[in-house]
């Protein structure tokens, strides 16, 4: 490999990286814990617990009454054991905003990553129906892995 | 054409004579809706109203059970974030509601979307009702 090519190559490694943040060169951290897995996969991919901070899953846990629009309540063991996984299996903001947040489409990496047409095609595409639904384009979503961009 | 023979005949009777839909922990559930709302009977009907219909009451993203379920109750269908549905009616989906836990967890959470309440135990009876029916 030329030098050019090497460094090519180490700027678009760098690009590509960066959206899912520091320590995610590779992967972003799946959830393992079987019933976070379970309970969290009922109605939507499992969503890795590293593409979100500390803060902004415990502010998912504490409101699942009415999760984006529908009541995802669990008995009160569940809740707690799932919150626990997920906050001690993520990174916490150093300084917390306000109101941290809760949807990953909303974040700015993703938002730069996908851009607005995306996530329109996303809603209007049958076999997709939604910019949530990752694994329509990401196979390896549900495991963390989003090198198929 | 070879004629069948009794005992072949026999067993096609009992499974014709079977209601389709026949389960034991699903009849258990039934039955146990049946005590706690009072009735000896539900109403395949007034399910399939209840579920068809368009509600206020509840979150707006979720105005009708066939928001996510869809009108097909046989083909699947889909939640808001993608992801696929198994098929509601029994007639194609025969483990639908033969797990209590799973039945009382879903008919809360959504009827909490749907209605903004829970639904009653007649309710989900009628709605029970008409899923086995399909």
């Amino acid at each position: 490999m030329t030098t050019r090519r090497i460094l090519l190559a180490t700027a678009l490694g760098v690009a590509l990286a960066t959206p899912l943040s520091a320590d995610d060169n590779e992967r972003v951290r799946p959830v393992t814990d079987p019933l976070t897995r379970a309970e969290c996969s009922a109605c939507h991919m499992a969503y890795p617990v590293g593409l979100l901070r500390s803060q902004s899953w415990e502010r998912i846990m504490g409101t699942l009454s009415d999760h984006f629009g529908e009541d995802a309540s669990l008995d009160p063991a569940s809740t707690e054991a799932i919150r626990a996984w997920l906050v001690n299996n993520s990174r916490p903001y150093a300084k917390p905003p306000a109101e941290p947040p809760m949807r990953i489409s909303e974040l700015r990496w993703f938002k730069r990553e996908h851009g607005s047409r995306l996530f329109t095609v996303a809603r209007v595409s049958k076999g997709i129906g939604s910019i949530s639904n990752c694994q329509a384009c990401h196979r390896g979503a549900e495991q963390g892995l989003f090198e198929d961009d | 054409m070879k004629i069948p023979s009794k005992p072949t005949i026999l067993a096609l009777a009992i499974i014709l004579a079977t209601p389709l839909a026949a389960n034991p922990a699903r009849d258990a559930i039934i039955n146990a809706l049946k005590q706690q709302a009072g009735v000896s009977s539900f109403s395949a009907e007034e399910g399939k109203a209840l579920f068809l219909a368009t509600h206020s009451g509840g979150k707006p993203e979720t105005p009708s059970c066939t928001t996510c379920h869809g009108t097909n109750l046989k083909a699947g269908g889909k939640t808001r974030a993608g992801k696929p549905i198994e098929p509601m009616a029994v007639s194609v989906n025969p483990q639908r509601y033969t797990d209590p836990a799973k039945v009382e967890k879903w008919f809360r959470r959504n009827c909490n979307s749907v209605l903004g309440r829970e639904c009653t135990p007649l309710e989900k009876g009628n709605i029970l009702a008409y899923l086995s029916s399909l």
